[in-house]
């Protein structure tokens, strides 16, 4: 009852009965056995060819990443003039690449968090309580979820050089936000919260009633049955809006050009990225090296919390 | 509710119990709504307040954003059902809902409600959003030349990623279903690029479609290299309009394909083995299976998923932003466009009037997700 958007599937978690058929010799399997196999294995390599050779290429010379393909190397894998760190040396330094990931540190963990909490406690209150309006409000959050994000920015960055007022009365306080960690910060809480309160209360919302009715049983108020209850037992769900959130913010390059804009201090990872190609579109070596310094972190996160990255988005499939 | 937790959410949910209260409720809970939100701010404004100087570690920023966006947050939360409960009795548990969903629906108002309503305004006025000018910025819209080009590539790009994806994603789901090992590893791997930024994508791309003309060193793109093995001269292929949208879409399918991917083979996981053994045995071919069991039951499936990557594909920007070029290699989409004009030529009007035909694009998939989800609470 907890169905999201669509089944939640998890990877290599296929049904016990999926598995034996598998192992069991099914007629499919042995009758396909060797077309199946290669055609596996030609678009898995199609897939992985373009991220190899920003790899090979990053770890090459300049003179050897401009004179010749990436490929070449691999047919001399053990020869050391084949291969250097100096492209990331550079890369952190001069082009900037180390500056902007403490940048996108900076912006996507408060960003992931702060829409995490907001959230938690607005799904709480959309699952377990009674109020006004609770279902007219929930089917506009849906409605939310794809809202794009260009429809936005022009009131918000007004809003956030200006303040709001109606008539005298200061509606939204002129605080300057433009450019700062702060702005970008509330612009992906408010961005990322639809999906979020989404999410949990489809996961809240399933916790079987008697746990929470026998707490209140027990004289627990709503504030400790969120906490010491419905938390602990949402970390799953909690879990994979946070890497959904995460991956989404750190790759975010639209949000942070418009809020924090490209100067050195404040810019972020992929603003960093752009902005090389522009400057330098044909210094492969630097762009390889600088690519890749952008890709380590969501790789990481991606590897280790698979199973629940595609959970989130799985259930998420309507995300705008 | 002491009934399954299905059905008191269903009752309660589509039927509130409307107990009549006094005024000073209503009041007292939009106070509450709205002392939340501004105590919160402030707060977290202080404390950020030091982060303007630019040289502050970064490391301390992390530290602070992540105590304070948490336990922050939380405390707020706290203290405000601490002053309900001081509350009178009677006020108390009407008041209590909106301590925790008032502050997501402030920032749901101020973020997304006000800023739509505003845009539309926007939208008929001129480029520094100070009069009215009737249609003229939708005019330009539909007028432009470069304008309409955005519009037919967005529509080239609505039809092209979805579908590509959507086949390659279903086919690897099936094939890969039947494969004895290595299952979660192929997949893995083909899901991996929806990890990366499409500004690294677009990175990645590059270097497969870099160009240098005959004559001025051997190609380092594996695109020219591979023309060239076959024979040909090398083309400048991000040059190349109008089918350098197709490469460029390439980008965008090569990242998605992995997410139709996992989706459907989960449903088609879902599909009880005894269905498809026992039209084997009645002598099915695998093809046959595929066509007439598979793709019929995982229709609904295969539909979301669609729907999804059309929207992405509605609002792509990062990978014609950072190709770049937009303008001479006839790439433009629409949402690219909306950044041009907004931020980059410094035309509010426009790029409203823009961002609001990228709107009215998706409402009609906004309205079908409402219906769904209400589809959907009915059945709970």
């Amino acid at each position: 009852m907890s169905a999201p958007a669509i089944p939640v599937p998890e990877i290599d978690q296929a049904p016990p009965s999926t598995r034996v058929a598998a192992t069991d010799e099914a007629p499919g399997a042995s009758r396909g056995g060797w077309f199946v196999r290669i055609a596996i294995l030609v678009i898995v390599l199609l897939w992985l060819i373009p991220t190899a050779g920003v790899l090979v290429t990053s770890f090459r010379p300049e003179n050897l990443v401009n004179s010749s393909g990436w490929w070449t190397a691999l047919v001399h894998p053990f020869r050391a003039a084949e291969w250097t760190l100096e492209n990331y040396r550079l890369a952190l330094d001069r082009g900037g690449l180390g500056n902007a990931f403490l940048n996108s540190l900076a912006v996507t963990i408060p960003s992931t968090v702060i829409p995490i909490t907001i959230a938690a406690f607005a799904a709480y209150a959309f699952s377990w309580m009674e109020f006004k309006g609770r279902y007219v409000l929930f089917v506009v959050v849906v409605g939310l979820m794809v809202v794009p994000i260009q429809m936005t920015l022009i009131p918000l960055l007004r809003l956030f050089a200006n303040g709001a007022t109606i008539g005298r009365l200061i509606v939204f306080p002129d605080l300057d936000l433009n450019g700062s960690f702060m702005g970008i910060w509330l612009a992906h809480a408010g961005f990322g919260l639809p999906l979020a309160i989404y999410l949990l209360r489809s996961y809240i919302g399933s916790l079987p009633s008697s746990i929470i009715e026998s707490a209140k049983i027990d004289g627990a108020d709503h504030f400790t049955i969120f906490w010491r209850l419905v938390v602990p037992l949402s970390v799953p769900a909690l879990a994979a809006f946070a890497i959904f959130q995460f991956l989404w913010v750190w790759n975010d390059l639209l949000v942070a050009y418009v809020f924090l804009g490209g100067t050195r201090q404040t810019m972020v990872l992929p603003i960093a990225l752009a902005g090389l190609v522009g400057e330098r579109g044909e210094t492969w070596h630097l762009l390889t090296a600088a690519a890749f310094i952008s890709m380590v972190l969501p790789l990481i996160v991606f590897f280790s919390l698979q199973k629940y990255f595609v959970r989130g988005l799985t259930a998420g499939a309507v995300k705008g | 509710m002491s009934a399954s937790a299905g059905s008191g959410e269903t009752a309660t949910l589509t039927a509130p119990p409307s107990k009549p209260r006094a005024a000073g409720v209503f009041i007292l809970r939009l106070l509450v709504a709205v002392a939340i939100p501004v105590i919160a701010f402030a707060v977290l404004w202080r404390s950020f307040d030091y982060m303007r100087d630019e040289n502050a570690n970064r490391l301390l920023v992390v530290g602070v954003a992540i105590v304070v966006g948490v336990g922050g947050v939380f405390f707020l939360y706290w203290a405000m059902n601490r002053i309900v409960d001081l509350m009178p009795e009677r006020y108390r548990e009407g008041v209590r809902p909106y301590v925790f969903v008032g502050p997501a629906l402030v920032i749901l108002g101020v973020f997304l409600v006000y800023p739509v309503i505003n845009t539309l305004l926007i939208s008929f006025k001129d480029s520094q959003g100070e009069s009215f000018v009737g249609l003229d910025n939708f005019k330009f819209v539909f007028t432009d030349e470069s304008m309409l080009r955005a519009i037919r590539n967005t529509l080239g790009w609505t039809l092209v990623v979805p579908i590509v994806a959507v086949s390659i994603g279903l086919a690897f789901a099936t094939l890969a279903n039947r494969l004895r090992r290595g299952e979660a590893v192929a997949k893995s791997l083909i899901f991996m690029p929806m990890a990366i930024s499409f500004a690294g994508a677009a990175i990645t791309w590059r270097l497969i479609y870099d160009f240098r003309p005959a004559g001025f060193g051997s190609n380092i793109g594996l695109l020219n290299a591979a023309w060239q093995g076959l024979g040909n001269q090398p083309v400048a292929w991000l040059q190349a309009a109008p089918w350098n949208n197709l490469l460029l879409m390439v980008i965008m399918v090569w990242m998605q394909t992995g997410f139709a991917m996992v989706v459907l083979s989960a449903a088609i996981k879902a599909i009880p083995d005894e269905i498809v053994e026992a039209a084997r045995i009645d002598g099915a071919s695998e093809l046959q299976v595929f066509r007439r069991i598979i793709v019929p039951s995982i229709l609904p499936t295969i539909v979301v998923v669609t729907t999804y990557m059309v929207i992405n594909a509605l609002k792509v920007f990062d990978i014609v932003f950072v190709i770049g070029g937009a303008e001479t290699n006839k790439t433009e989409v629409i949402a690219e466009r909306m950044i041009r004009w907004f931020f980059i030529l410094n035309n509010s009007g426009r790029g409203a009037a823009i961002a609001v035909v990228l709107f009215i694009a998706i409402v009609p998939i906004m309205v079908w997700n409402m219906k769904r989800f209400r589809e959907q609470e009915m059945i709970r």
